[in-house]
Formats: structure tokens, sequence, C-alpha cells
């Protein structure tokens, strides 16, 4: 790294503020199913545990004015940009104090003014939008960027491709963050790609491109910075893989025949959450009793949250014609 | 003073009045900027404008209206141009699961003021894969306005105003009146969406048509009249939303109606024009209301069989008699 860089994260409250955002993005995810099961929430519910280093990384990587899109898997990209588990929680259980109000559910979250452009269901069909974000900024002539998640699934859609092109054609500064954890639903990453490896396909459109382990925090953290710095400073997008992996099955009725107990317990070891706890003790910067201080008030945060989405209000009949147009 | 223009020009003159008016309306599109357009409705564009607001693209259609699209929800208002409406097949998914619903699912946070301008229509021999009329396709989704205009009036009066509003409109034009002329005021002019025209009035029965249909609805109203028989001529312009109030009003009065349309018969945009009537006047009707619309083809390329596959001014006059008892 160019020694004139400036080092982002060096300071230990960087560190501890992603660490305990982690922590939370856990919680609350490893929450979810317990009020699933009570049939508090429907539908699909696609979870993070296992990324979270992927999306706290990039996200605190960003200033206030940017945007980020995400895919269907993104309550933890959500928290991670600001918005309160609260609010998620409540959007969880389709109640009208939700952040999309009820009207999104699990892969619709959106906080606009976070710049949080959603929420996207569609595998792929955020990447478009990303380009849109991108062009708006440099028809501005603003020094703001748009990071935008999307799955190992979304590279064989056309319209990664037709995206890629259309950034790099106009140099927009989009950072494309493609979370690879290996499975595209049940279907793991070679049995559906003529080149596995993915990173290749950026080379396609002569993006600069970077691959991370997306379950080290440090290293995403360094990886997106860098990112950013070149977007927003050279107006030029990024493509960075994460290799990552997902704990639970790509939903939750997912019954995760397709990969084995072991596979799934040898990348617990490599725990984005355990990493990052064991490089804090080593170097002093967190004690025992913060980390657990860390756990509980992610607990009573998200405790916080089910009850105020099991207080809430349902959506009242009349929001069913509600913002189909706006004024 | 009325200006006498084609349909072409008053697209043009509605682009770039707008884009005068409000910097962050810009053009984007296949062959827009240094083509002038497929079908030279963006010439000349470029060269007030630049190629920052003018924006040539690659073919690729799900990432053009993406890009709109995304642009939109961060407050640009974009107009894409699709070359034709059979190209928005490739970007349907944009169309419908992304510009429709942001605006609803995310609670009413985004705001996509998109217009996406596609000609569309059949009759200059472009065979199945060009010749389509996708309007009822649109006009089902919750979430679009589609605007259909048949004169050069309503084209230039329509864009503006689908350009200012807040919401994803599909703006359909039609491949063979992009050349007619018509009259459009000098000043200012803007047409409401969701507004019918009653082009003329008349006892006897209701021509209801929009796009090229309503030309051929003109011309057998002409011929009707020289039988004694006054049909009010109405075009719907816009699709979604619906003025089913001019439409019922009228049909109160005639007590008889046919809607003309250049789709496919089979599902086609006039079964939800007969719905609405029916429901909201079925008292009022003397007859089943008449539905002329294309045959249930894909269109075929020779002449003959093309013109066999679409409504035509003869097909309108005989249906109308046969309707008024003449």
């Amino acid at each position: 790294m160019d020694a004139a860089e400036p080092r982002l994260i060096e300071t230990k409250t960087d560190f501890l503020e992603m660490y305990r955002k982690m922590v939370l993005i856990r919680t609350f995810e490893e929450k979810t199913p317990e009020m699933y099961t009570k049939g508090k929430i429907g539908g699909f519910l696609h979870l993070y545990s296992g990324q979270e280093a992927v999306g706290v990384g990039f996200i605190s990587a960003l200033r206030e004015g940017d945007y980020v899109i995400g895919a269907y898997r993104e309550h933890g990209q959500a928290i991670a940009r600001g918005t309160d588990p609260k609010l998620v929680m409540a959007e969880l259980f389709g109640k009208a104090t939700g952040v999309s109000k009820g009207k999104g559910g699990s892969m619709h979250m959106f906080d606009v003014k976070r710049g949080f452009l959603g929420g996207h269901g569609i595998v792929g069909g955020g990447m478009p939008l990303a380009v849109g974000v991108g062009l708006a900024i440099r028809y501005r002539k603003t020094d703001q960027v748009c990071v935008c998640f999307f799955g190992d699934g979304a590279v064989n859609e056309g319209a990664f491709h037709e995206a890629l092109n259309m950034v790099a054609l106009w140099k927009l500064p989009v950072i494309y963050v493609l979370e690879n954890n290996l499975y595209g639903m049940g279907t793991a990453v070679y049995r559906a790609s003529a080149i596995p490896d993915l990173i290749k396909r950026a080379g396609c459109y002569d993006i600069e491109r970077e691959q991370v382990d997306g379950m080290d925090l440090i290293a995403v953290r360094e990886v997106a910075d860098r990112a950013v710095r070149i977007a927003r400073e050279d107006n030029e997008p990024r493509f960075i893989e994460a290799i990552t992996y997902r704990y639970r099955g790509h939903s939750i009725s997912d019954p995760g025949t397709y990969r084995t107990k072991e596979e799934i317990e040898e990348w617990r070891k490599r725990d984005p959450i355990t990493r990052m706890e064991n490089y804090l003790k080593e170097n002093h910067m967190i004690t025992d009793e913060e980390i657990k201080a860390a756990h509980d008030e992610a607990a009573a945060r998200v405790q916080e949250a089910v009850d105020f989405a099991e207080q809430s209000p349902f959506p009242p009949p009349d929001a069913l014609y509600e913002n189909i147009y706006a004024p | 003073m009325p200006q006498t223009i084609t349909y072409r020009e008053a697209l043009n003159q509605a682009l770039r009045e707008e884009m005068r008016r409000d910097p962050n309306v810009f053009i984007i599109g296949e062959e827009v900027a240094e083509y002038g357009g497929a079908y030279k409705v963006t010439e000349g564009l470029l060269e007030e404008f630049g190629h920052e607001r003018v924006i040539d693209t690659p073919i690729s259609e799900e990432a053009i209206v993406g890009t709109g699209i995304g642009s939109a929800m961060v407050g640009l208002r974009p107009v894409v141009e699709l070359m034709t409406i059979n190209f928005s097949l490739l970007a349907l998914d944009q169309i419908v699961n992304h510009a429709a619903k942001l605006r609803y699912m995310s609670g009413g946070q985004v705001m996509v003021p998109v217009t996406i301008r596609a000609p569309q229509g059949a009759g200059l021999q472009l065979g199945a894969q060009h010749s389509q009329n996708l309007e009822a396709w649109y006009a089902h989704v919750p979430g679009l306005k589609v605007v259909i205009p048949g004169t050069p009036a309503d084209a230039k009066g329509l864009l503006k105003s689908a350009i200012r509003d807040n919401n994803p409109v599909m703006f359909l034009e039609h491949e063979i009146l992009y050349g007619t002329k018509g009259e459009v005021p000098d000043e200012e002019h803007t047409v409401p969406i969701g507004v019918a025209e009653v082009e003329r009035t008349g006892k006897d029965l209701t021509l209801i048509s929009y796009s090229r249909m309503r030309t051929l609805c003109v011309k057998a109203a002409d011929q009707l009249a020289e039988d004694g028989i006054e049909a009010e001529v109405i075009d719907v312009r816009t699709l979604k939303p619906l003025d089913a109030e001019t439409l019922v009003n009228s049909v109160k009065k005639t007590h008889r109606a046919i809607v003309v349309e250049e789709d496919w018969r089979f599902a086609g945009m006039g079964a939800q024009i007969v719905d609405k009537i029916t429901l909201e006047a079925f008292d009022y009707l003397d007859a089943p209301i008449a539905r002329i619309a294309a045959a249930d083809v894909p269109m075929p390329y020779s002449k003959q069989l093309e013109q066999l596959a679409l409504p035509s001014v003869d097909e309108i006059v005989s249906t109308a008699r046969k309707l008024a008892g003449r």
C-alpha cells in the first residue's frame, strides 16, 4: 500500500465500532428464525450470518451522502448503514412502523435518507440501478459513490454483463461487490459458471478488480477504503469479489442437502466475529468484559427490536392503495 | 397561431423545451445522440445539449432502462428511448419489477420519474418481431402510467406532462404517425395525463380508440355522417389511469359503442374498456359493445396478410352500421 494513502482504520474506535456492528447483525439475524417459527415473520427470509464482515467492511468505508444498493440478503447491510434494528424487525413483522412501512418485507428494506436504496429481490436486478445512480453522480458532478452488493448467482444474469460494460465504458463511481458465498441457492458456483474464478468476469470489461477474504473484516475494510477512494477521486468503477459463506440455508426453508455439516463447520472456524475478537484481544483493544458487554448490548437491542415490532400496529386497510403513484 | 407540424417534430419540441426548462431532464437510449434517433425524434438535441444530456448507449435494453430508473431514484428526470416497444421485452424486469414497484415497496420513500418512450405498431411490413402493440401489457401493471398519443398536439402536450410526472410513464408512440401533420399551439402546450379527448360529438354511437386507430375512427365517422349516422369519436390518449368517466358519459348518451384497437383482441386493451363501461353503464346500452382489434396472430410480413390482420375503416363503418341498425 502506498505510504501516502490514508490508513483508515488504525484507531481503536473504528475497530470496536465495526466489531459491535457485526455482533449486532449476527444477533439480529439469529433471532429471526425464532420469530419465523412463531409466525411473526412470513415469506422468504434470507439471513446474513457469516457474511457480516463484507457488509460492515464496505459500508463503514462510506460517507453520509453515498449510496448503497443491496440484493435480498440485506437486513445486515441496512443495519450496517445505520438503520435502527427496530425498524428492520418491524418490517419483517409486516408492521406499519417498519422501515418500508410493512410494504416491503425481508427482501425490500429501503432507508432512502441514509442512501440505502433497497432491497431488491430479482437476482442481478440492482446492478443496472447502480449504473443509473453512478450516472446521476457524474451528471451532478458530486464526489459521492455507490456500492452495489450482489451474489455469485448474479454473475450469469444478463444484467450483470450489461451493467459492468456500461460503468466501465462511462467510468462511473460504482463499486460492485460480489459476495461469493459459494452457492447460488443450492447450486455450487462450479456447477453454474464455466469460469468458476468469478473475478475474471470483471476482466472482460477491464474493470480494476480485487479479491478479498470476506471472513476477515480488516482485510475487507482495507480493500473497501481503497476502492471507495479511487471511485470517489478518480471516478472509476471497481469490482471486488469477497469470498464468504452463509451459515444458514439460502432462505429459512432451505433444508441444506447440497452441502455437508463438515463444510459448514470448517467455515465457522473462520468466523469473522470470532476472528475480530481474537485480533482485538491480541492487540489489547478489548477485554473479555467488553466482549461480553458487546454481546449483551446486542441482545438487548434485538430484544428491544422484537418488542417494538410486536407492539407496533399492522398497516391500516387504507395503506393497501397508498404509494402506488407519487403525487 | 397554431403551427402545423409532424408528430415527430412535436415530440422533438417537447423534449427540447423540457430540457431547456429543467436541467435534470436528459435523454438516454440507443442511437439517440449522434444518429439523431432511429426515427429521428431526437434529431438536433445533441447539438444543443451535448453528450452529457443526450446519451448514446450500447444495445443493452435492460441496463438502459435500469440506468434511467436508478438515476430517477436519486432525483434526475430521464427520458429513456427504446428503439421499439418490441425491445422493451428485454427490459421487462426493470420496468415491471423495479420501476413500477419501487415506490410501493419502499413505503413511499422512492420516486421514479422516468419516461420510457417507445414506438410501436404495425403496417410497415416489419414482420412478427417488429410489429407489436404491447400497451395492454404495461397497462396491466400497477405503478406504471401508460400514455399513447394519436396526434401531434397530444404527442407534444402529453410528452411534456409525462416528463413532469413523478412516476414511471410508458409513452407509446406509433411508427406510422411520425410523419403525420397536425396543428399544435405555438405557446406553451401541455395535455394532462388521464384525460380522454372527445374529438367530435355525436348522438348515435361512440367510437373509442387511441393512437393510430383514432385516424381510422375519424375517417369512419366522416363516412357514417354521409349515411346520417352521427358518431361520437373519443381518443382515450391515456390508458392508465383510464378516463372512464368520459367514456361512460358518452355511452349513456349514445347507447352504443365500438372500441377500436391495434393490439391483439384476446386480453387486449379494449376488453378492459368494455369491462369498465359495462360495469358502469350497462343499463344504458342498447347493444353489446363491439370490439375491433388486430387478429390474434403473429404479424405476417406479406402486405396483403398484414392488412388483413389489422383493423380497417371499412370494418369500423360496417360494424357501426350494423350496430346502429342501418
